[in-house]
């Protein structure tokens, strides 16, 4: 698939939307539970819906390492629209790569100008890491497809207008495209998350839900190997690039505090102790900028290579977001521990990032496959 | 072509596997090869490696289970191509 890249002026504009207007809402929208009908429109206005789109369909057409810069910025300033952002991505990414050509007539414009927000259906109550355990069904029938089944901590969900589902067909784990307000579904929102609070999950219900058969997205029985494995490899770029600006954020809030914080005759950026915390965050900030950059060069590439470069990033930058916040939230001390803080919001965060998209333990062992794999 | 093409995709085979003969009508899930991650790669090095673009409906199992069929899959996405080619 072929991009128009990304320009220096793109990346310049991210960067400040995320700093000047973005991140300055973070606590407010972390403490409400929701993202504000007002950040959505600027969303919008700033096309970042369509990230992934192409620009006949209103979107930017962003390459991979574009999109790993966005990422990056946004997961800076906020890691729920991150995530609202990237949920919603990869279901337009999907049906820009696998639909047919009515699909992405369809769902293309309405997608990019994000007057239709996506939502990725993969998480069963007891189908996470092993998504080869999914029970949602799809049946065929005389008119389509009837849909059954409960899909949990869907990102995005309580406002999504058009779900991506994956459900076990005769052939096999295929994908369907739900509508909100398809007779049977029933979305329930849930709240109380330990971070990303502001991402706006639901569980949803599937009920007999009927579908016409061009619901169905990419190769019937053929969808976790194409369709939800190559999204999936959009999302866990996301999340790594994320964590850089999760790492990022933690190293430019204790730089701040170390400066200004006296601790007795010294300023608290003078003890060597508080030097260490500092030398490990700024040094995994960029080994984590550095493998991002990578993975997101491979995928630009469609390289096999791409799928154990974005495991490698993902793994590194969420664990190295956690050890970073965790350390932000020690120098602050007690300033650190009020919910509003940034060191605090990011720590939850962080946690969240080692169990989304492929938990640490899972990456641990497909990296490990693939190191022995790749042995000569 | 044929000749190439095949011993392209074996070779690819060989060196994830890290099997050192593979016959091009082995069954590769029959050795455990292959699952979501193998058969995600297995598409991606095809489409790059050889320029093509493989529809949705050649993506089904049969079309990867051998070395064979993955030569035949690649040859017709080529042959697609040479046509439409002006």
């Amino acid at each position: 698939m072929t991009t128009t890249g990304t320009s220096p002026a793109d990346l310049t504009a991210f960067h400040r939307l995320a700093r000047d207007e973005l991140a300055p809402l973070a606590a407010e929208m972390d403490a409400e539970e929701r993202v504000s009908r007002a950040v959505l429109a600027r969303l919008t206005e700033t096309r970042l819906w369509g990230a992934l789109l192409p620009a006949e369909a209103g979107g930017l057409d962003l390459d991979m390492r574009g999109f790993a810069v966005l990422h990056e910025e946004i997961g800076r300033a906020c890691s729920s629209l991150r995530s609202l952002l990237v949920a919603h991505s990869i279901v337009a990414w999907a049906i820009r790569r696998w639909g047919c050509a009515e699909q992405v007539s369809s769902w293309s414009a309405p997608l990019a100008s994000g007057r239709l927000l996506g939502g990725f259906c993969l998480t069963e109550p007891d189908a996470g890491s092993d998504a080869a355990a999914l029970t949602a069904t799809a049946t065929p029938t005389e008119d389509g497809w009837v849909l059954d089944g409960h899909k949990t901590w869907i990102t995005g969900g309580a406002i999504a207008g058009l779900f991506l589902v994956f459900a076990r067909a005769p052939r096999g784990v295929s994908a369907f495209l739900v509508a909100a307000g398809t007779p049977g579904l029933r979305v329930i929102p849930r709240t109380g998350l330990l971070g990303v609070r502001a991402s706006m999950p639901a569980d949803l219900e599937l009920d007999a839900c009927p579908l016409r058969p061009e619901a169905l997205l990419g190769p019937e029985g053929f969808g976790m190997p194409t369709v939800m494995m190559s999204a999936l490899d959009i999302g866990r770029l996301s999340v790594a690039a994320g964590c850089v600006g999760i790492l990022q954020a933690c190293l430019d809030a204790s730089l701040d505090h170390a400066a200004n914080r006296r601790h007795g005759d010294r300023m608290l950026g003078d003890h060597q102790l508080v030097r260490r915390m500092i030398a490990n965050m700024a040094t995994d900030t960029a080994a984590a900028r550095l493998l991002c950059g990578e993975a997101a060069r491979l995928q630009d590439a469609a390289d096999p290579g791409a799928i154990a470069a974005t495991w490698r990033a993902k793994y590194f930058a969420s664990t190295a977001a956690t050890r970073a916040a965790a350390d932000a939230v020690q120098l602050h001390g007690a300033a650190g521990c009020t919910a509003t803080s940034v060191p605090a919001r990011c720590y939850r965060d962080a946690k969240i990032m080692e169990i989304i998209e492929g938990s640490t333990e899972i990456q641990q062992l497909v990296i490990a496959h693939e190191a022995y794999g790749e042995r000569r | 072509m044929t000749t190439a093409v095949a011993t392209d995709i074996r070779e690819f085979v060989q060196r994830k596997h890290r099997v050192s003969e593979l016959e091009d009508s082995t069954d590769i899930f029959a050795l455990g090869f292959i699952n979501s991650l193998f058969a995600m790669q297995l598409v991606l090095f095809l489409e790059n490696r050889f320029g093509i673009r493989i529809p949705n409906d050649e993506l089904v199992l049969d079309n990867l289970r051998t070395v064979t069929a993955m030569t035949g899959l690649v040859e017709r996405q080529l042959a697609t191509v040479t046509r439409s080619a002006p």
